[in-house]
């Protein structure tokens, strides 16, 4: 394309390779990304107004659908919020309970985030050797809750199943199998030479940049920023673990796999620790079905970030106002400034890196002088003909080897 | 003295009308109340004096007569202030903090689509999250608000 010209490609809100639907309508000069434009919503659903009118019992099965992968943050932001509300002081084991499940939680989103991740830039076998592992994770959820997803684990004043010994037996020995499979995962990610020459330098978020647009999460703390809620604003069983947190300075999207790469071998190590020290005792105590008015602020590190959660109450069995904010939310900002000046080509990437994936082009195209706001249309036939134009014009033309060929046949 | 109870004192010296509306809820969290003519200079002092740097979000809130906004702030490493404000429901005027924090932009949009606020300096662009052809008007969030076939 001509280099005076912006191309602008709209991508969704239905496309093959959205995961969900959202859209993009990406400007682009040549192969280099001008600007993006973002329009979400495509999956709202009404949940804060449902949640209005419905029990706070009701609510929590509600709200632990509002995401498949990250189901037990918002339910707990949620209760927490509710408990802290209503007074309720919890047993120690289900705070541990809460913990455990949250962390098995997030292995499981950071294998399958690092399986997406691989089959974006084209490295399948990653994708195929995370997920068999995933299946693990998985397997030990459902061994614990009764569910893979959606594991409804959480009620108000505690969790509604407890642990055997058992059961406690098979989590460890998972544990074991999947950070011996992580240690060679961090050695790959360390030492193969396409996967760190495709991530490195792309989607860049600076220290400042992450810090101006309020990124959360693996996506903030690749660029350097120590924010993580389970260390800054200790909840459920946080506060008597030991872990780090994990950050790099790479500020790209190899940083933002190297994070996540060394929280799942932090994961594994706090859910040892929960295992190990889970107390004895009930794991719930009686909450009222009427919550006191008031209000409360809960914030939980989900796989993806900070996830917050407002709850008003106002003395009946229906909360007022449930405001909830997903880590991604607070991630889309970034992705804006990740991708600018950046090539069209690494627009999967990058957008994988924060969360949600695709890939590109679209049928219809418009064109206009930069410059200028003349629109002209051009459809595929024509931008075709142009093209072979235009490279006829560079010195780069196949007219005779295409009728040598045709003669040949 | 606790590192709220400092904030809290720091507050209240700069802006002595904050003493009966400044509330530590626990630990880590503080919550006011400002009016609309005082909230600009609170929230100044609050984001770069006090360097709470850090927007978790914004809360809107219908509350009968008037519709009230909650901007929730962080200073690292876990310190929260929740500085709520509110307004006239036939009148609901907010001014944009996007100059401050850039990635408030998309709190700020769901505030104009679910609860009809109207912010001033807030920038043309895709609105979020109610579809286009949204009947104008509609505030799904208002307490009176109901679905059309329910």
């Amino acid at each position: 394309m001509h280099n005076s010209e912006e191309f602008k490609i709209p991508i969704g809100p239905q496309h093959p390779a959205l995961k969900e639907p959202e859209s993009f309508s990406v400007a682009l000069k040549g192969e280099k990304i001008l600007g993006i434009e973002i329009r979400l919503g495509y999956n709202h659903r009404g949940i804060e107004k449902a949640a209005e009118e419905r029990t706070y019992i009701q609510d929590i099965y509600l709200i632990e659908r509002i995401c498949g992968i990250c189901s037990h943050s918002h339910s707990t932001a949620f209760v927490q919020a509710v408990e802290e509300i209503a007074g309720l002081e919890l047993p120690k084991r289900a705070l541990y309970i809460r913990t455990l499940i949250g962390e098995l939680e997030r292995v499981h989103s950071h294998l399958l985030w690092l399986g997406v991740a691989g089959h974006e830039i084209g490295f399948d076998t990653l994708l195929m050797y995370t997920w068999r592992d995933r299946e693990i994770v998985m397997d030990i959820l459902a061994l614990l809750t009764g569910n893979r997803v959606n594991y409804g684990i959480n009620t108000i004043g505690g969790v509604r199943r407890d642990i055997s010994k058992e059961q406690a037996e098979e989590v460890l020995k998972a544990m074991d199998t999947l950070e011996e499979r992580t240690k060679y995962y961090i050695e790959l990610g360390l030492s193969e030479t396409t996967l760190v020459k495709r991530l490195s330098g792309v989607g860049v978020l600076t220290y400042d940049d992450a810090l101006r647009l309020d990124a959360v999460g693996p996506t903030a703390r690749a660029s350097g920023v120590k924010r993580d809620v389970r260390k800054d604003d200790p909840y459920a069983a946080y506060g008597e673990m030991d872990f780090k947190v994990i950050t790099e300075k790479n500020c790209d999207v190899y940083g933002r796999t190297l994070v996540r790469l060394k929280e799942l071998m932090e994961a594994y190590q706090i859910i040892r620790q929960c295992i190990k020290n889970l107390p004895e005792g009930p794991v719930t105590i009686k909450a009222p079905r009427k919550i006191p008015a008031g209000e409360a602020l809960s914030r939980y590190e989900a796989p993806r970030g900070e996830d917050v959660h407002y709850v008003k109450a106002n003395g009946t069995e229906k909360p007022e106002r449930v405001k909830v904010r997903a880590p991604t939310l607070a991630n889309v900002q970034a992705v804006k400034q990740m991708l600018k000046d950046r090539f069209l080509a690494d627009m999967p990437i990058v957008i994988a890196a924060i969360d949600p994936c695709f890939s590109c082009t679209d049928r219809l195209v418009s064109l206009r002088q930069v410059d200028s706001k003349d629109k002209k249309t051009m459809n595929w036939q024509t931008l075709r003909e142009y093209s072979i134009d235009w490279h006829r014009k560079q010195g780069i033309d196949f007219k005779k080897l295409n009728q040598k060929l045709k003669t040949n046949v | 003295m606790s590192f709220e109870e400092d904030i809290k004192q720091s507050l209240i010296k700069k802006f002595n009308y904050l003493e009966p509306v400044i509330r530590i809820q626990r630990a880590r969290r503080i919550f006011l109340e400002v009016t609309p003519e005082n909230f600009h200079p609170v929230f100044e002092y609050i984001a770069k004096d006090l360097k709470f740097s850090h927007l978790c979000t914004i809360t809107g809130l219908d509350e009968n007569e008037k519709l009230s906004f909650i901007y929730h702030l962080v200073q690292d490493p876990g310190i929260m202030i929740n500085l709520k404000t509110s307004v006239p429901k036939e009148n609901p005027v907010i001014k944009s903090i996007i100059e401050i924090f850039p990635g408030a932009e998309i709190y700020e949009r769901e505030l104009v689509d679910l609860f009809g606020a109207k912010v001033e300096g807030l920038p043309e662009g895709n609105r979020y999250p109610l579809t286009d052809d949204w009947p104008k008007g509609e505030f799904p969030l208002r307490k009176d608000w109901r679905k059309k076939n329910a």
